[in-house]
Order: structure tokens, then sequence, then C-alpha cells
């Protein structure tokens, strides 16, 4: 029995319907499930063809490139943070949902740590797992932990540039 | 085996300290406990690293020395530099007065 | 110099609560090192031999005499009465508790400064020409843009964790005083076929164990394209650069195993589809922060000044101290003038809390109230009357600052090494003072001239000895101290690494070494040839001869 994951969405804990099935595992004809790369890549037309949900699993070295034409067959797309610091998923996020312009919901897996979330957030990541001990309070303070950004990213909240060119336009 | 002493830097003002054998750390490697056998270097082993475990000190290591004349002193010139201070600022660090 | 506007306040504030907050957990046992570590580093707070030491980022070198007089109130209150200037134009404090560095970023905060970003995987301060603004033949001033970049850079959410460190440099004029081929990504300003302004972007500089030259990318990027732009550089080293092996990680051994074409043309094809998504640069905002950078209030004065040519006449060693330390402006009737930080029997870079707040005040008196770091660890006075000259030069010398010899042998670069680092393998600082002290003679040293000595206490070369007229090398030779010298870099525009010479010295055999070389230079030179020149017109032979020669 997988851990239960500990999902972050939209500002709360979510009951999280996806099941990761492993390479070797079968999988479930219906239901919510998300797949590796690998897997994605030997099994397409089988998956393609299930009934139910899918979602994939990038691990950080991929290219996200590899995966645009497939991004409409996908509901989630999970990107993985393997050690705190490797900050490729930033980057995959970005040009997933910006480059592609992949609607779906994208998630963070792995490392997640606190100090990481509101960078994740701005470069598109919409949910998140988070260590068992993690609380929502956790969440809501690293998401205030910044009231100005010098850059736009992925996300909706107004940067600097914008922000001064409004004040001065206003002037 | 050789003979070590146990170094870390104090978490909160980042001085090099020395574990003494009452599982305590000193800023005066003269307090340093001194091992020679392997089951004695094992146990500070054990004590440094609980002290780690229990986030006081940082950067915790086995440091090889010789004893001259009843006074502890490291093989490796880093470690006998963090013992004393700066080469160049000789009123700077443990050899100095306020050190 | 720029002033922060209330976002630019925002952030430092909530930047220095953050960190805050995260040494209260740390010091509450909520967050092992491992966790703790990569948060301290990018507030600029290593662990070191002795104590934390605190980097402090001063943005393209440029402080205010209230930022300097804080700095000096952070020695005497928080540290031991003396910071360092380091090699990025930045200023480190070696005595630091954890438990004072919120205090510290605060009493930063309160005059427009911070420790962002000044260690760790992201991009760090970003460096310019120190002599910005006042030195004739400058397109536009780099300033302008590289704050523009750090702000740009500041907490960027998708670059904050790279392979690697990642230093930007810019220059607007040749030659270049920035080094910027030395670093991951260089700008040069410059003006294409129809008059525009825009940048020559390079990449893939560094030095340290593979020390390269940065290659072009573009040959010119507009203005209003510059950060997108940037941020297609970065998103292909992000994704592409080495995380298993940390001293194959930077942006260099990239660009360096694809080749600089394939490097470009991945970050062309990720540009044209994000330049329209990418971090604008309106002109509204280039104008509101080149205002900043503005000429002050000149004087209009009348050529020659009398007192200054007069002092010059009938004082030898200020007319010394002039020669050597003081640069010529684009303004009629004012000077670029140089504090060295070198003074013989020293420690290069150095500066005492008091120093600091005599040279605020000079700044105040002398120059509108700006100084300077420049990445050789001395302090510039960039608006300076010509007729004040001499009263400035009095005062500094009562203060020790007036060492008059900027770029000579004896204005050596030396990081601070096995004294205090816990990354060097040998020290540095003590060969710097060997050398000084073998070349005390002043008169010697201007028949000399020009010669960058520049010593690293091991291969992560912060001494930048890669690109010095003379490179020394620090390594550890069975426990012992031992010393590599190389010949013939330089970090200008015609930038080169150094060639070895030979077998490495130990410490005391150094300042033969260094004499013998010296030695060759003058016997070889053509007239007025500077030691650089003379290298690369006989090559290493005549010196690796000499050095090596028996007896």
């Amino acid at each position: 029995m997988p851990p239960v994951k500990h999902v972050v969405k939209h500002g709360t804990f979510i009951d999280d319907e996806w099941l990761a099935v492993g390479d070797e595992d079968a999988v479930p004809g219906e239901g919510a499930v998300t797949v590796s790369f690998g897997r994605w890549q030997t099994e397409r037309e089988a998956l393609a063809g299930r009934n139910g949900p899918l979602g994939l699993r990038l691990p950080a070295d991929a290219d996200p490139a590899a995966i645009r034409a497939d991004l409409d067959r996908f509901e989630l797309i999970v990107l993985d943070f393997p050690k705190f610091n490797d900050g490729r998923a930033f980057s995959q996020a970005r040009m997933i949902r910006q480059r592609f312009g992949f609607a779906g919901e994208i998630r963070a897996t792995g490392h997640v740590i606190r100090d990481l979330l509101l960078f994740m957030a701005r470069c598109g990541f919409d949910s998140f797992e988070l260590a068992p001990e993690r609380t929502i309070d956790d969440w809501r303070a690293a998401m205030r932990e910044f009231s100005v950004w010098y850059q736009p990213a992925a996300d909706a909240r107004v940067p600097a540039t914008e922000l001064r060119h409004r004040a001065m336009a206003a002037e | 085996m050789s003979t070590k002493i146990f170094n870390a830097n104090d978490i909160n003002n980042g001085r090099v300290v020395y574990l003494a054998a009452d599982g305590s750390w000193s800023e005066r490697i003269a307090d340093a406990a001194v091992v020679q056998s392997a089951e004695d270097e094992a146990r500070l082993q054990a004590v440094a690293d609980a002290a780690f475990e229990a986030r006081r000190v940082v950067d915790v290591y086995a440091v090889d020395v010789a004893i001259e004349d009843g006074r502890i002193r490291p093989l490796v010139y880093r470690e006998r530099i963090r013992a004393e201070g700066p080469s160049v600022r000789l009123d700077l660090g443990k050899q100095s007065a306020n050190g | 110099m720029y002033r922060y506007d209330a976002i630019d306040q925002r952030l430092v504030d909530e930047r220095a609560a953050q960190f805050r907050e995260q040494v209260r957990r740390r010091m509450a046992g909520e967050l092992s090192d491992l966790e703790f570590k990569p948060l301290r580093l990018m507030n600029g707070l290593y662990l070191q031999l002795h104590a934390y030491m605190l980097r402090i980022a001063v943005p393209y070198g440029t402080l205010s005499s209230a930022q300097m007089r804080v700095l000096a109130t952070i020695g005497r209150k928080y540290d031991k009465d003396y910071g360092h200037f380091t090699t990025r134009q930045n200023i480190q404090f070696n005595w630091i508790k954890l438990e004072d560095a919120p205090d510290i970023l605060d009493d930063l905060a309160a005059v427009e400064m911070h420790a962002i970003q000044t260690s760790g995987n992201c991009i760090r301060n970003v460096t310019a020409d120190q002599y910005a603004g006042v030195a004739a033949g400058e397109i536009e001033d780099p300033r302008i843009y590289a704050e523009i970049i750090r702000q740009w850079s500041t907490l960027h959410p998708e670059f904050s964790f790279l392979p690697r460190k990642f230093k930007i440099a810019v220059t607007g004029v040749f030659p270049d005083r920035a080094a910027v081929k030395t670093h991951d990504i260089g700008l040069f300003i410059r003006r294409n076929g129809k008059g525009e302004v825009g940048f020559e972007v390079l990449a893939g500089g560094g030095q340290g164990r593979t020390p390269m030259m940065a290659q072009t990318v573009r040959d010119f990027v507009p203005k209003a394209e510059l950060l997108a732009y940037l941020e297609s550089v970065m998103r292909i080293y992000n994704l592409m650069g080495r995380r298993d092996n940390i001293y194959k990680a930077r942006i260099k051994i990239l660009v360096h195993s694809l080749g600089i074409d394939k490097f470009r043309a991945l970050v062309e094809e990720d540009y044209a589809a994000t330049r329209d998504s990418g971090s604008p640069l309106p002109a509204a905002e280039i104008a509101r922060i080149a205002a900043y950078f503005a000429p002050p209030a000149y004087e209009r004065i009348e050529t020659p000044v009398r007192a200054f040519e007069a002092a010059r006449f009938e004082d030898r060693d200020f007319a010394r101290w002039v020669t050597h330390n003081v640069v010529a402006h684009k303004q009629p009737g004012y000077a670029i003038a140089v504090i060295s930080l070198k003074p013989e029997g020293g420690v290069p870079g150095d500066a005492t809390s008091d120093q600091m707040d005599r040279i605020a005040d000079f700044a105040d008196r002398y120059s509108f109230g700006e100084v300077r770091v420049t990445h050789e660890q001395n302090l510039v006075m960039p608006n300076v009357k010509q007729a004040d000259l001499h009263a400035l030069w009095r005062e500094l010398a009562a203060h020790g600052l007036a060492t008059p010899n900027l770029g000579l042998i004896t204005d050596i670069i030396a990081c601070p090494g096995l004294d205090y680092c816990a990354l060097a393998n040998a020290r540095s600082i003590p060969i710097a003072q060997r050398i000084q002290e073998r070349f005390m003679d002043r008169d010697r040293q201007a028949l000399i001239g020009e010669l960058k000595i520049k010593i690293s206490g091991c291969i992560n070369a912060c001494g930048h000895h890669h690109v010095g007229h003379i490179g020394i090398l620090g390594v550890d030779k069975q426990g012992e101290e031992f010393y590599q010298i190389t010949l013939g870099g330089s970090a200008d525009e015609n930038a080169s690494v150094g060639k070895i010479l030979g077998k490495g010295f130990p410490a005391e055999a150094v300042p033969d070494a260094i004499e013998k070389l010296v030695d060759t230079y003058l016997d070889l030179r053509a007239d007025g040839e500077p030691f650089l020149d003379t290298y690369r017109r006989v090559g290493i032979e005549p010196f690796k001869e000499k050095v090596y020669a028996a007896g």
C-alpha cells in the first residue's frame, strides 16, 4: 500500500484521487492513474485508449518537449524535485504551462520543502505533495513570505515592472 | 591508529569547538578529549554525532593530532589554523588575548 | 546611484523577515543543517574556518557614504572592526554569529542593502566597470543595466536553484575593466549598424578548475529584449547543466561540451518561443533607472587647475600618488581617485571600521557621497575635483589609505586563503606580503610599471589567478603549502588564461621566483612595454629559463 500523499491544492489539503502506478504494476481499468514517462513511451497506445484520467510523472532530466505532442492526453503532470536544490522542475513547469499551453494540473513531488513553495507556485505548479509533518499553516506562511516580485512568471501575480508602469501612467 | 580529537563549529557563534570528555564543547583545544583506540574513537564519534543531530554543532569531524610537551597539536596545518586563528592577524582568534 | 522605491524596500524587508524566521527555526532545532545550509547561503552566510562569514552584496560595487558608514558599524558592532572587499565587488565579514545575522540584515535593509544571493547556486552580484559613468568613451553607463539585471535576478522563481553559481558582468567601454569574458554571462554594450544601443551577449566564461573564456551567443540584443533573452540562456543552462559533479556544473562546461553553435541554437529556439512571455524591459523602466545614474552637478572648471598642478610640482609624494592612483575623468577639472587597500604588510582588500568611516566622510566632502569597490579589491572615489586632490590625499595618508601602487607589482589581488577559508589548500595573504616586502622600493615599483599579480589559495580561483599577468595558485603538496606560477593571464577584452611556468615553489622561494620573472621582463622589454605585452611578444621560454636556471 503506497503511503498516503499529503497534497495541497487551491490552498487546502485535498483527498487525492490519483494512484501512482509502478512500471511493473497492472494499470487499473478505471480511475485516475499516473504512469512514469518510461511506461508512457513503451505503452502509449494501450494507455491512450484507457478509460479514466491519465497523469504523467516526468523525471527531472526529461526534456519537456518530448511530451509536447501528447499533452492533451493528460490531466495531470507530476514534476520531480529529486533533491530540493535541483531546480530543473521550475523550468519544466514553465515550459509546459506557458510555452506549450498545458491547461491541466501540474504537481510537485519529491523534496518539496517549504522555502520553495512560493517559487513553485509562481512557476505554474497547482498542487504540491508535502511531507507528512507539514501543516496548512506552513503552506499559508510560505505563500505570504513575499508580496512583491520583480519578474513575471507563470502565475498571475503582478510583477514590479507592471506596478511601476501603472504608477507612472497614473501620474 | 593515530591520536585524534573531535572538533566542530558551534551552531550559533560559528566558533571552532572541541569535544571534551564530559560531552561538552570547549573553544579551547586543550580541553579536547584525546582518543587513541578504535573503540574510544567510535564512542566519541557517537557523542559528537548526537550533538550534531541535536543541532548544537555543525561540521563535526575527527582531527589527527600529536601530543608534544603535553600540548595537543593538530598534524595538518589547516587544523592548527582553526585552533589558533589567522596567521596574518595574531590579534584575532583563539591565539589572541580575547580569542 | 539607484534609490529604492517602495517595491525594492519591501522586498529586502520581507527577505530579512524571512531569514529571521529561518534562523529562528534553525536555532529552535526545527531545521537540519542539510535544510538550512542552502537557505543561509542564499543570504550570503558561509561557515568558514573560524566562524560564520557574511558576504554582503555591493551591487556593481557602488556604495553611498551612508551605506559605507553602516558597513563600518556592522564591523564594529558584530565583528572585529574590519571588513574585506572581494574580487566580486562585495564585502565580507569573517566573525559573524548566526543569532546576529537577522539584525545585520535589518541594519542593511535600512540603508537599501542586503546579502541576497551572494552565495548559493543562483545568480550572484552583477559586476560592472568600476569607472562606469566617469571614464571617457562609454556608450552608456553599464550600471543602469547591472541594476536592471540585479532586480530581475533577485528571487527569480525559475532560476534560484541552478546547477551551480552564476556570475554576470557588464561593461560599456573598452578596455574592459569588468572582466566580462571571464563570466558565466558577459555583456558588452554595443551599437548596431543603425546606431541603436544594445548588447553583445556572451556565455560560458569562468575560472576555477577549468578556466574558459565566454563566447558570443548573439552579437546584438536590443535593450527591450535583454531580460527575455537572458532568461532563455538561463533556461537552457538550468535544464541541461550537469548536476552530478560540482566541478562540471558551470555553464562553461555546458557550452564547451555542446559547442557554441549548438548552445546558441538551443537558446534561440527557446527565445523564439518565449520572447513574448519573458520578462519585459520597457523603455520607461530603463529611463526610470537611468535617471539615477545621471551625472552629478559638476561645476564648470577651467583647466589646467593651477592649485593641483602646483601641488604636484611641489609635493613629490603627492605627485607619485597622482601618477599611479589618479585616473583621467571625462569631465574637465575632475579626477577619479583610487584608494589602494594594499598597503605593504597589510591584508589585501581589508579595511578597518575606522577607515570605512573616514572614507565615507571623504566621499561626502570630495566625491558627491559615492564610493566604489573594484574587483581588484581597491576603492574608487569617482568624482573628485582636481583642486581637492591634494587635500584628499593628505587625509587618506593620515589613515593609511594613500599607498601609491594602483596596478603596480605590490597592488596584489589575493583571496583570503587558508588563513580564513574552509575551501583553501594554502595561504595566500602571506605570499602577497612577502612579495610586497621584496618590492618595497617605490621607484622600483614605478620602473616595473603595470604588473597584476593575483593569488588564489585553491582551485576555486577566487583570487582570479588565471587572469593575473602573474598568477599564483596555492596547493597542498603532501601537507606542505606549495605555489604554482602562471604567466600571461589577462581579464580584459583580449582575455587569456595564464600558462603554467613549471614546477611549483615552497612559500619562501616565491619572492625569488617573482624577482627573476621581473628581471627577465626588465631585460627584454621594448621601450615602454608593459609586462603583459613583453610576455606576449617573447613567450614563456625566457622566463622559464631564468626562473629554473641552476644556481
